[in-house]
């Protein structure tokens, strides 16, 4: 007798029309998303196409996706999305990795938690991205600056979060492991780190959307390739559709990668 | 059922420390517990019974005094201690299965033997057919025959119960009361039970030990004899005398005095 066994009890005629109700809802939740970008768009283009905001200042989605096209047959929009995108992937998981390991290490040692305290939330209240010309000088115009912003920038929240995800794991489970004789490094291993997981994983949600800041702002900075690069050089030409067509890429990588998170937690929790 | 002594505590006291100042919590605490006998210890709150099993477990040590498992200082934890949590404290993300061997992993001793041993006590208690089941998927009471499964896994020759059951609702608290009780006796093991429901307390136990307020010191040891037909926790509430004792117990406890 399992709980929440639900699928085996028959379906009354009252719950099918509940459910009915249900999948209208959501029905009418899609469709309105649908309608909405689509309306958007049409009334952008229709906007500009009559000449009711100026398409050179404003873009338009036509001459979007013709810059799309064109990036694409000059063999540059691979180029420059796969550049963006191995930097933000490689900032994130740095600044996850290291998060964790040091949120491990504040774990272990009460002494150096309390230590290291007031450095941590000067650090988590200053803005990341003034570093910036900091990391160019001392890593170089280039990847390795970038990367280090992005991970700059993930670095601090994450360890506060996981530290203070360590910290909330049931005193009784460390209790009952240690009258099993375990010792602090199997209480790390069987307790705190999979009972932190869920937290290890939002901090990761997080961490997406931080790194692509961190990445887009050395990108600015260093301006030598990749979408943030592209956003501000257009920009200095006055190329907004290109401005625009490199947002819209930006969004679908973004949302990709965030959506890769999701099935990696799916894959993970699945006790959930 | 041997009368050796498995256990004896001797002169235990116990102090805690803070900023506030020192805390008395425990004061001249001896007692033996025989091999076999089911023990409940019932007293105020905050006088002191979690830090008696605590160390009893050898979680912490006594400020003075020592306790002795089969003739042995206590100085560690030890697999002759199995630990019953509150809460069950099954982890969420292990099935059943695997939270069952928790205690032999940490232990290193996951071997053919002891898994076939806690296969055999799922199999016995109900639960194989859900050994692949994470344990948000169990009732409550068999979460709680899991947890027992997983302390008696190590094979201990004590079980320490701290408030086992205080989560479980009234009904499914005293069928696993029941269950439990049962499970151990069959096991042959020691056990001591620290509980604030007096009557779980007489209706599972050999002998009842109330302590004092704070600093806890034995107020008094009532030897539980119950004429009863059926022998189990469920069965002895229907005893005469148990009325008796719980009045007894409860006099003893002296709720009205506390503030
Ligand atoms: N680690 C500790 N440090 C300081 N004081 C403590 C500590 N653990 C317990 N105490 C104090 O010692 C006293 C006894 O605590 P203990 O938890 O053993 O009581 P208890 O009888 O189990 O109470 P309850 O019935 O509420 O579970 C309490 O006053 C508590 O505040
Ligand atoms: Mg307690």
């Amino acid at each position: 007798m399992l709980k929440n066994d639900l699928s085996t009890q028959a379906v009354s005629k009252e719950h099918l029309a509940y459910l009915q109700t249900r999948k209208k809802y959501r029905y009418r939740v899609t469709a309105a998303q649908i309608i909405l970008l689509v309306g958007f768009i049409a009334l952008w283009e229709a906007a500009a196409g009559l000449r009711w905001i100026d398409p050179f200042i404003m873009s338009q989605p036509s001459r979007i996706v013709q810059t799309l096209h064109s990036l694409y047959a000059a063999g540059d929009l691979f180029t420059h999305v796969s550049i963006t995108v191995a930097e933000t992937v490689a900032g994130f998981t740095l600044g996850t990795l290291f998060g964790t390991f040091i949120a491990v290490a504040l774990w272990w040692s009460d002494y150096l938690a309390e230590v290291l305290d007031p450095y941590l939330v000067v650090l988590n209240s200053l803005p990341k991205v003034a570093l910036g010309p900091v990391m160019i000088v001392w890593l170089g115009q280039g990847m390795r600056a970038i990367i280090a912003m992005a991970l700059l920038v993930s670095v601090i929240v994450t360890i506060l979060s996981v530290y203070s995800g360590f910290s909330q794991v049931d005193k009784n489970k460390i209790t009952l492991l240690k009258t099993f004789g375990a010792n602090k490094r199997q209480i790390l291993q069987k307790v705190i780190l999979p009972a932190s997981i869920p937290t290890i994983i939002s901090a990761l949600k997080i961490n997406v959307g931080l790194s692509w800041v961190g990445v887009i702002v050395g990108e600015f900075l260093v301006s030598r390739a990749g979408l943030g690069y592209l956003i501000v050089y257009g920009g200095q030409v006055f190329r907004l559709d290109l401005v625009m067509a490199s947002v819209i890429i930006l969004c679908a990588a973004a949302a990709i990668m965030y959506q890769a998170v999701v099935i990696f937690e799916k894959r993970f929790v699945k006790w959930k | 059922m041997g009368a050796e002594k498995l256990v004896r505590i001797e002169k235990v006291s116990m102090k805690y420390y803070s900023p506030e100042g020192e805390i008395s919590a425990l004061q001249d605490i001896s007692l033996n517990i025989a091999e076999g006998e089911f023990v409940s210890i019932v007293g105020p709150s905050g006088c002191g019974k979690t830090t008696l099993l605590n160390i009893l477990a050898g979680l912490i040590k006594p400020s003075a005094g020592a306790v002795y498992i089969q003739e042995q200082l206590v100085s560690g934890p030890t697999s002759l201690v199995g630990y019953m949590p509150q809460d069950d404290q099954l982890f969420e993300w292990r099935t059943i299965w695997h939270n069952v061997l928790l205690g032999l992993e940490v232990q290193k001793k996951v071997n053919k033997e002891t898994k076939a041993v806690a296969e055999e006590m799922l199999r016995t208690y109900g639960l194989y057919e859900f050994k692949d089941a994470y344990p948000s998927q169990l009732s409550g009471g068999m979460r709680q025959r899991a947890a027992l499964i997983r302390t008696l896994a190590i094979n201990p020759e004590i079980l320490l119960l701290d408030e086992a059951f205080s989560a479980l609702d009234y009904q499914t608290r005293l069928l696993v009361a029941d269950e439990v009780k049962e499970i151990i006796t069959s096991e042959n093991k020691t056990a001591v039970l620290v509980t604030h429901d007096i009557a779980e307390a007489i209706s599972m136990s050999d002998r009842v030990v109330v302590l004092s307020k704070r600093p806890g010191t034995i107020k008094n040891i009532h030897e539980i004899k119950l004429t009863c037909e059926i022998n189990t926790p469920l069965g002895r509430r229907e005893a005469v005398e148990f009325h008796e004792y719980f009045n007894r117990i409860w006099k003893e406890l002296d709720v009205h005095a506390e503030k």
